[in-house]
């Protein structure tokens, strides 16, 4: 740990510096009150924001939590070798579980190799969270992303099934979070809900935090498919007659490989995301999840399957 | 790069009818946070629905109940920003059942904006609204007459509207009361100024919550500390470290400054003020720190820290609050529950009922039992003593929760009196 001296008047206390708090104050009363916890952990920049979140809350102590990430096995490995540097640089412990050992088990049946495997994640997440006890996950999720999301709670409790009732939400208020589980129960956490892409793309340049190269400007095989920029990859091949084109794209999101649309951007720095960011005129999942554009309710829909 | 913006956290009160989704839309559109996939998609609902226009009060809609049934069932949060400020909208529902709803979210607001409709003037609606406001203390209320354009944006009837208001609020314990003429359809005096209200010469909507003064929101002159986590690394470099880690709920705090240990009333110094960016030599709310002490004593989450030289909190195993039953099942008074207040959790009863408020009229009334959405003034006794502030003078350590331990539910949210 550093030890200089550095003195935030009450002037500079930011927009940034509240959400920070409140993310801290978050994790530490799920550290406090709950048995068992973890943190749900991707590579991709919101769970990055998340760990430094974890290191201000309880360093100079070890996390009290591992991280456990949910392996669709579609996953852009640029993203993949940066969830396992980050583990190891900060030495805590990454639990990785894979779709593929659901469907071993025969709890998930694959029909199509090349379609979303998102809609399976929750199984696995469950499988897990059954195999360790976990009766509270810390998860990246933020409000701004998705309208269902903009409904859920801070501390967002699930069922034995997994599921969230939207329309049964406990109430949430102040900064009190009623954490309480019964047995096989489980709570989902999110410390960064109030937060927006904005606010996390300043914060990953004032905190420099390492992030998966994918996210800045690179140049790419893509296809076009509608209106959507589809990467070529060895999930996602051309159809006969669709043309492969280079261009210059970088990934807003980095999920299922799939179903995670590029944009075309020339940014190469977090200065330069950032000021696109500001300009852009579609929303973060709109442009890069064509999973979230198959109806109104995609989202609410899986979320009361178990997904977090 | 990272500007000095401040976070300001406000909600809007008013029912569908008074332009409420409307005006928040308009904010979002004309602050231009809308995107073009977001338009689109309430575009097409619109052209669905066999409207002339685009509705912007269906951005607000979150969840599949509601676009069905045209209505908003809870609270939704959602976020804009400006170059001065980042804003987070507390949208709750209007409708009647759904007191909780607004004290849910006016809770964590600095600020609570309270439509009226033009036409109707000052309802029963604003005075539940304006009550709530002020039972949970939100710091700022901007009282927001909209449909102007309905009265010929007529300033007789605005002046009309708000004397009526400020002799209702004077009832209430309100702090900063803003009147603002507007026209969320049209477009006047919510982030542009228009051409309709040039008598009106005060702020437009989206300017007063850029520039309100947010800074003494929180309570800045008593230091609270609830100890939330105990930070013992037990590694060879941090051998003898114990940090107790926690958010500055009031005031602030220096390296050197006397505390005192509450309930136990033990006293110490503070030795160093940690964090991960570095040590501090003050710190103050809300900031999240570690503290570590000069002596040794046996602390453990739950106890706060006070400067020995402050304002001491109460320290007592029984109160007076005032409640608001959050929860389906009715309060039932042969039970034991649980409160949470801060970091501390105690066993609770409910020792006497005095009464209760209707929301829309003020009365008290005689109360025997408590269902969803009453609010009544009770005496809660606890197991183990709480430590606390009157909720006026403090939110944060004059607030809690109450949890049915049966079904692990939040059923009510008092404040202490």
């Amino acid at each position: 740990m550093k030890l200089v001296e550095k003195n935030m008047t009450k002037h500079s206390f930011t927009h940034l510096d509240a959400l920070e708090s409140e993310s801290i104050h978050i994790m530490r009363e799920v550290a406090a009150e709950c048995k068992n916890p973890a943190l749900l952990f991707s590579g991709g920049k919101d769970s990055i924001v998340m760990l430094r979140l974890a290191e201000k809350a309880f360093r100079p102590a070890k996390f009290p939590f591992p991280l456990v990430h949910i392996d669709t096995e579609h996953n852009f490995p640029e993203v993949i070798a940066c969830r396992d540097k980050l583990a190891s640089d900060l030495g805590e412990r990454l639990i990785v579980r894979s779709l593929e050992d659901s469907i071993k088990r025969g709890s998930i049946v694959i029909k199509d190799e090349s379609k979303p495997r998102n809609p399976y994640q929750s199984v696995t997440l469950l499988e897990t969270i059954a195999e360790f006890g976990f009766d509270a996950c810390l998860g990246g999720a933020r409000r701004d992303e998705e309208k269902a999301r903009a409904k859920e709670r801070i501390f967002s409790f699930r069922d034995e099934f997994g599921q969230w009732d939207p329309k049964n939400q406990r109430p949430e208020l102040w900064d009190t979070y009623n954490t309480r589980v019964n047995a096989g129960e489980n709570i989902r956490v999110f410390p960064i809900s109030n937060w927006t892409e904005m606010d996390i793309w300043e914060y990953i340049g004032r905190e420099k935090l390492y992030i998966p190269d994918i996210y800045f400007a690179h140049e790419r095989e893509v296809m076009r498919r509608g209106g959507n920029v589809i990467p070529v990859s060895h999930l996602v091949q051309p159809k006969p007659g669709e043309k492969v084109e280079i261009a210059t794209v970088r990934f807003r999101t980095v999920g299922d490989m799939t179903c995670t649309a590029p944009v075309e951007s020339t940014a190469r720095t977090v200065e330069e995301i950032i000021a696109e960011t500001a300009s852009t005129r579609i929303t973060e999942r709109g442009a890069t999840r064509m999973d979230d554009q198959t109806s109104e309710a995609s989202m609410e829909l899986r979320k009361k399957e178990g997904y977090f | 790069m990272d500007t000095n913006t401040q976070l300001l956290r406000f909600i809007t009160a008013g029912s569908v009818d008074d332009g409420k989704s409307t005006l928040i839309g308009r904010l979002l559109h004309d602050s231009k946070s809308i995107f073009e996939d977001q338009f689109s998609a309430i575009a097409k609902t619109s052209e669905k629905r066999g409207m002339a226009a685009v509705d912007l009060s269906l951005l607000t809609d979150g969840l599949q109940a509601e676009r069905e049934q045209g209505i908003t069932i809870d609270v939704a949060y959602r976020y804009f920003a400006t170059p001065k400020r980042k804003f987070i909208i507390g949208d709750t529902p209007g409708h009647e059942q759904y007191t909780r709803n607004m004290v849910t979210a006016a809770s964590t607001a600095n600020l609570a904006i309270i439509l009226i409709d033009a036409r109707k003037g000052v309802l029963t609606q604003t005075k539940r609204h304006s009550y709530l406001a002020s039972l949970l203390n939100v710091p700022h209320v901007v009282l927001a007459v909209n449909k102007m354009d309905m009265v010929d944006y007529s300033q007789a009837r605005f002046d009309e509207i708000v004397s009526e208001y400020k002799a209702f609020a004077a009832q209430l314990d309100l702090h900063d009361v803003h009147c603002i003429p507007l026209s969320a359809l049209n477009g006047d005096m919510v982030v542009d100024r228009g051409g309709n209200l040039d008598w009106y010469k005060g702020p437009a909507l989206l300017e007063f919550l850029e520039e309100v003064a947010i800074d003494h929101d929180v309570n800045t002159s008593d230091f609270r500390f609830p100890v939330q986590w105990v930070c013992r690394p037990q590694t060879n470099e941090y051998h003898d470290f114990r940090g107790f880690a926690g958010r500055i709920e009031g005031g602030e705090i220096s390296v050197g400054d006397a505390i005192t240990i509450l309930p136990s009333g033990r006293t110490t110094t503070v030795k160093e003020i940690v964090t991960y960016d570095g040590n501090l030599a003050t710190a103050f709310a809300p900031q999240s720190v570690t503290l570590t002490l000069n002596d040794e004593i046996d602390i453990s989450r739950g106890d706060m820290f006070v400067k020995t030289s402050a304002h001491a909190p109460k320290v007592e195993k029984e109160f007076e609050a005032t409640l608001c039953w959050l929860a389906e099942a009715p309060l039932d008074r042969n039970r034991k529950y649980l409160v949470k207040h801060t970091t501390r959790s105690a066993k609770c009863l409910f020792s006497r009922l005095d009464y209760r408020v209707d929301v829309n009229t003020l009365e008290q009334h005689a109360v025997e039992k408590l269902n969803m959405n009453d609010i009544a003034r009770v005496a809660i006794k606890v197991q183990s003593p709480l430590v606390f502030d009157r909720y006026d003078i403090d939110r944060s350590t004059g607030s809690f929760i109450v949890i049915d331990e049966a079904s692990n539910n939040t059923v009510a949210a008092g404040m202490i009196a």
